[in-house]
Formats: C-alpha cells, structure tokens, sequence
C-alpha cells in the first residue's frame, strides 16, 4: 500500500534515519526538490513519503548512519545543491565537471574548473590500480571502474559513474505528459517497458484514473515479455563470460524470437512508447496472440536442454559457483531488488508486495535463493524465465475485451509507483501541476542499491571474474546516471 | 549438449539473406565520402562501439547483430575491443558533456582511415534529451560523421542495411580521409602524406 507524502519535522526525520539504521525499515529513494528532500520508505509492504523542507539550504543526513542514501545525497548535492548535514562523502558524484552550470535543479550556480576526484585509498606492499573505461571494451554502457588489485586478487573496487547523466528530471520539469512518458521510457532502454508501466501508475494515482482492463493485462504482458527477453540475454551473456558461447548463441536466438513476438504484437521491438498514463497508446495486434503462442511452445522445447546443458557443464559451474558472493546483510541493509536481492534471501518483488494491477489477479511464485554468487543469480532467472512463461499464457488466456484507454481530466497531484522490472524494483515519484504538465518527476533505478552491492561482491575474487560478476548484476549506467 | 549440437547441424541455418544497402544511406555516403582519397580495405570492416549517453536501447540492437539471425561476422563485418583495432566507430547517444571527451579521446586513438556511424536519433540532433545542461546533442557536434542511421533504436535489419552500404562504399571507392582539417584530431599519423596503402596502418594492443 502506497501511503500520502508527509512534511515532517527534523525530530521525525532523524526518527526515519534510526529505523533504517536500526533494519527496521528500508530505503525506498531519496531525491532533492527545490528546497526540499524527500524519502521513501518500505515497511513490510507499505510504502511511505517523508518530506523534509531544508533549512539554508541542509537536511540532516541519511547516508551518515545509513549507507545506502550516500551515493543518492551526492547526487542531491550535485544536482540541487542540497547539502546533507556530516555526510560521509564530500566528493560530487553526477557532475563530473563537464557542465556549464552546478546545481542544475536547484540555485543555479555558474561552473567551477573541475577538480581532480580522489579515489578511496588502498594501502599495502604489492598493491596496483587497474583504471578501466569510461569506455569499455565490450557493447556496453560507458562508466569508470578502479580496481586495486593484489596479484590477481581484488582487493578494492570503486565505481565512478554519471558518464551517462543526461539530465532526464530536468527536461520532466515542464514537459507535457505526453513527453514526460517518452523521456521516462528512454531512462533505461532495457527496461522500456518497466519505466512507461512505472510512470502510467504514478501519473494515473496523480489524475485518480485507472487504465481499464484490457490495457492493464496488456501491460503486464509487455513487461513480462520484457523480462523474459533480458532474462535469456543475460543468462547466454553470463555463460558467454565464462567463455561458454553456446549457450550465448542458443539464448540469443531465443532472446530474438522474444522481440519479433513483440514486434509483431505491439509494432516496436523493445515495446517503447506503447504504455501511456491512461492505458496503452496501440492494442494487440489481431495476429498477437498467435505469435505469443508459437513464442512459449519454442521456448518450452528449447529453454529446459539450455537449463540441463548449464547446470551438466562443470567447467562453466567452475566459474559460477561461488564467485562474486553478496553479504546476506548488505542486500538487506541496501533493500537490493530483482535477481540481486532474491538470489540472496531477500524475497522482495514489487509485483507480490504491491500486486499492481493485474498481478493480484494472476498466479505466479517469486523464486528466492540463498547462495547470494553468480550461480543463484543464474538460479533466479532460469527459474523467473519460467514464471515469466507461465504469466503470459495466463495472460493471452484471459485477455480482457473492450477498451485501451481511459478518459482523463488533467489536475494538479502527486503520484508514486513501484514496478517491478526485470533488474528489480523502478520507482517513480511525479507531481503534476493544475494543466497536468510535470512540475516535479524523480526516477529511481534498482541499480542504486545495486552497483554498491558489486563493489563487496567482487572483493576476494579475481580479475578476470570481474566481467562475470558484472554480467550478473547486470546494472543499468543509463538509469542510474538518469 | 550434443542433441543441441546436433540439431545445429540437421537443421538448416537461422541466419537470413543479409538485406540490400539501405538506399538513403549509400546517397549519404556519396556525398560525405566525395572529398576522400582512395584506398581498399577490402570488404572487411572492423567496428568499435561507443555509448555516448544513450539509454542503451541502441546497444541491445547493436548486440542483436551478433545472433544467429542477423550474423554480422558473415560480411566481414567485426566488433573489436579497442579503437586501436577500428575502422568505424559505432556511435550512440546524444553525446552527454561527461562523454565528450572519452569519445573525442577514442576517436583519436582510432587510426585512419576511419569511418564515424551515427546510430539512433539521439546520436543525430540529441533526439528527445537535446536542450539539456547535460548533452552536447548529436555526434556531429564532437567528430566528423559520415553516416547517420535513424530510428528509436534502429532494428538491427537496419543497421545492417546501413553498414552493408557503408561496407559497399568503402570496398567500392574506398577511402582515406584526406581533409587536413578533420585529420588534425587524429593522434595515429602513417608516415608519409600520401597514403596508397591497400591496409590502414594499424597498432596492436593498448585498449583504451
């Protein structure tokens, strides 16, 4: 359940920070607002919103008793110029000192020259750096990974990221909802799907509507479809790390027959623009369900000999099993979604704790594993594949008629969703003003509590699994840096 | 293992006849490439990526390349790990201030002759993120590019189409940029000003 946002006093809000010191509850986001900060919170599955009105320009600290919030009030700072009262860490975060101004949401300040970034030091006899990116050496997202290594050994790892920072919240200031969706949908274009869903929830709680049924299955059918594209990309990518490029060939071809399902269904490969605030823009297409049908009776023949041919190959199990461990208590303290999260304990998934219509009314489990590696990351999405399955032939079966679209009467409101993306949980806050334009729209990835959890996780390992240990995390540069 | 394996073998190929040169890109070709010297790389093309802010839509499809359908490596067509290794760069994004200079950097560290590909509609103009403190907005505006293909994100049938031209292009009329302006930004310089190589000059190892 989804409670009203509440201005509260410092007494209340340095209450928040104890209990999410204390475990009892768990960092939902954290995101500036003018003069103001707001933080969402999850307490078993209701989800709150303090708001905490800075004086001169402060706010006591999150991230100074709760790490999580650390890298999140950097970007506070960076971005409105909202300072977290002891924070941990001074350094900026999302301006790398490339822009013409500082602050850009906040007081807008002309830019200083850049100053160099001090990378967490590592001491000790025989200890070196390997710099790596912005640029990488693979298809992938640009950000900065330093490594200090012993021999092969990492002992450290630190991520600078904001490579990819394109300023989405400041062109949601002012835009139309109509735009406001199409710039929510290019946040991450892995999840697509996720965002435009994430962002149709929030606009739609903010205007009191309610997409009718037939788009709210449709929705799901999207997401599920995208789910399962990205869960067999990652699991071929995953094996294709370990030098297993069978595996990446089987499940590439199958991750193709995913997208031209959808093409032919929704007329976009990645499903982009589709979901809008009041239901989705085109229905399926008449030849849709058909397609989707040959889709799950392939994937079914196919899918359970890719599972057996993982889990038989020992050279491949060598790699996985044990490598890149998570901390049971990390992913709790970081609130850790998707594969990281379940893969180590943490049963958290947006579509059973809030059931956002339609997954109330539909069956499926939410696989959780212990292990925390490579190997249960795997686990997870072998095992989320299947459901994904089962949900879309739920789905096709009980496709609602009637209409895509429901009428809306544009007003001022604020609107929160989570939605459970592929990666884990995306959250999307927005206030509209009295024409219904965005005034105010924050975007949180699952990777912000994500990456940090990938710096522990690859401490202890060697280099060369970094690329594996990566894979199965598998974060998003472009949501993250927004 | 094996039954998969085998059925690779009895069953016929995924892989679908590569698609005609994309029209519009080849008229692109014929006029950003005119003012070129001559020189043949064959039809073998080896291709560096580089995100310069895109929301990565624009790297699933460049990825879909690879799979079976589409089988980019047939055509002579290859992704390699540095700049150093490059002929083209594959740029995406509406170029983001915090990439610009990576990107410049990497363009640099390419070795001519070198082609620029613009992918997506962000990489264009900036797309649906230009006006933003935080993007440069498009390609163009940080190296020269020859070839734009659009789309949100391009299909990977497109971007073949494109590439294919580009391939065409290069192993028809081949090129070596002769433009002393655009030259200035390039740090790998061949010896000689003339350059009626058959091969681009190229370095080994030190990936960027």
């Amino acid at each position: 359940m989804i409670h009203p946002r509440n201005a509260v006093t410092e007494e209340r809000w340095t209450a928040a920070i104890d209990r999410l010191a204390a475990g009892e509850v768990t960092l939902l986001g954290l995101w500036g607002d003018t003069s103001r900060v707001h933080m969402a919170l999850l307490d078993g599955n209701d989800v709150s919103v303090l708001t905490y009105a800075c004086k001169d320009g402060r706010f006591p600290s999150v991230g100074a008793k709760h790490p999580p919030a650390i890298r999140l009030e950097r970007a506070i700072r960076d971005l409105f110029g909202l300072d977290a009262v002891d924070a941990p860490d001074a350094r900026p975060w999302l301006d790398l000192g490339f822009w013409d101004v500082r602050h850009p949401l906040g007081n807008k300040q002309p830019a200083e020259p850049p100053r160099p970034y001090a990378f967490l030091p590592s001491e000790g006899e025989g200890l070196h750096q390997i710099p790596v990116g912005p640029v990488h050496a693979g298809i992938i997202e640009p950000g900065h990974f330093r490594f200090t290594a012993n021999g092969e050994h990492v002992v450290r790892l630190e991520q600078r990221l904001g490579y990819v920072h394109k300023g989405i919240e400041s062109l949601m200031a002012g835009a139309s909802l109509d735009r406001a969706a199409k710039l929510a949908s290019r946040t991450s274009g892995d999840s697509t799907v996720a965002y435009a869903y994430a962002f149709a929830l929030a606009a739609e709680m903010a205007l009191q509507a309610t997409a009718p049924p037939r788009a709210a299955y449709s929705r799901a059918l999207m997401a599920e479809l995208e789910r399962l594209a990205n869960h067999l990309g990652d699991i071929g990518a995953i094996c294709n790390d370990a030098s297993f490029a069978l595996m990446h060939a089987q499940t590439g071809i199958l991750r193709e027959r995913c997208l031209r399902a959808a093409a032919a269904c929704f007329g976009h490969r990645l499903m982009m623009d589709v979901i809008v605030p009041g239901g989705i823009a085109r229905d399926i297409a008449p030849e849709g369900p058909a397609s989707l049908r040959a889709l799950l009776v392939e994937i079914r023949r196919v899918f359970p000999r890719l599972v057996e041919l993982y889990d038989n190959t020992a050279s491949l199990q060598d790699r996985t099993v044990t490598t890149g461990i998570t901390k049971p208590e990390y992913v709790r303290q970081f609130g850790a979604g998707g594969y990281v999260g379940r893969a180590c304990g943490r049963a958290f998934d947006a579509r059973r704790a809030f059931g956002y219509a339609p997954y109330g009314d539909l069956e499926f489990e939410v696989p959780v594993l212990d292990a925390g590696d490579v190997n249960a990351r795997v686990w997870i999405r072998i095992r989320e594949v299947e459901q994904s399955l089962a949900l879309i032939e739920q789905i096709i079966d009980r496709l609602p008629g009637g209409a895509v679209m429901a009428p809306m009467a544009l007003k001022a409101g604020e609107g929160l969703a989570l939605v459970e993306a592929f990666r884990g949980d995306v959250l999307v806050w927005l206030r509209l003003d009295a024409a219904g334009r965005v005034e105010r729209c924050h975007l949180r990835d699952a990777s912000w509590f994500q990456w940090p959890l990938l710096e522990t996780a690859i401490e202890g390992n060697i280099v060369a699994d970094f690329p594996l240990c990566n894979k199965s995390f598998n974060c998003s540069y472009s949501g993250h840096d927004l | 293992m094996r039954r998969t394996l085998f059925e690779s073998l009895t069953h016929g190929p995924l892989t679908e006849p590569a698609p005609s040169a994309d029209e519009a890109a080849l008229a692109e070709l014929a006029q950003t490439l005119d003012r070129t010297a001559h020189a043949k790389l064959g039809r073998s093309l080896s291709i560096r990526e580089v995100d310069a802010g895109s929301c990565n839509g624009c790297e699933l499809e460049i990825h879909a390349l690879n799979n079976a359908f589409y089988d980019l490596e047939r055509l002579g067509l290859r992704f390699v790990a540095s700049p150093r290794h490059a002929d083209v760069l594959l740029v995406t994004g509406p170029v983001t201030r915090n990439m610009r200079e990576a990107l410049l950097r990497t363009y640099n560290a390419t070795p001519d002759p070198k082609w620029v590909v613009a992918v997506g509609g962000c990489a264009a103009d900036g797309g649906i993120f230009a006006g933003s403190y935080a993007v440069v907005g498009g390609v163009k505006e940080v190296v020269p590019v020859d070839l734009h293909i659009p789309g949100c994100p391009p299909t990977p049938a497109a971007i073949l189409q494109a590439l294919i031209a580009l391939l065409q292009h290069v192993a028809g009329n081949g090129a070596v940029d002769a433009d002393p302006a655009k030259s200035t930004h390039s740090s790998l310089r061949s010896a000689g000003s003339t350059r009626s190589v058959t091969v681009a000059p190229r370095l080994s190892g030190g990936g960027v």
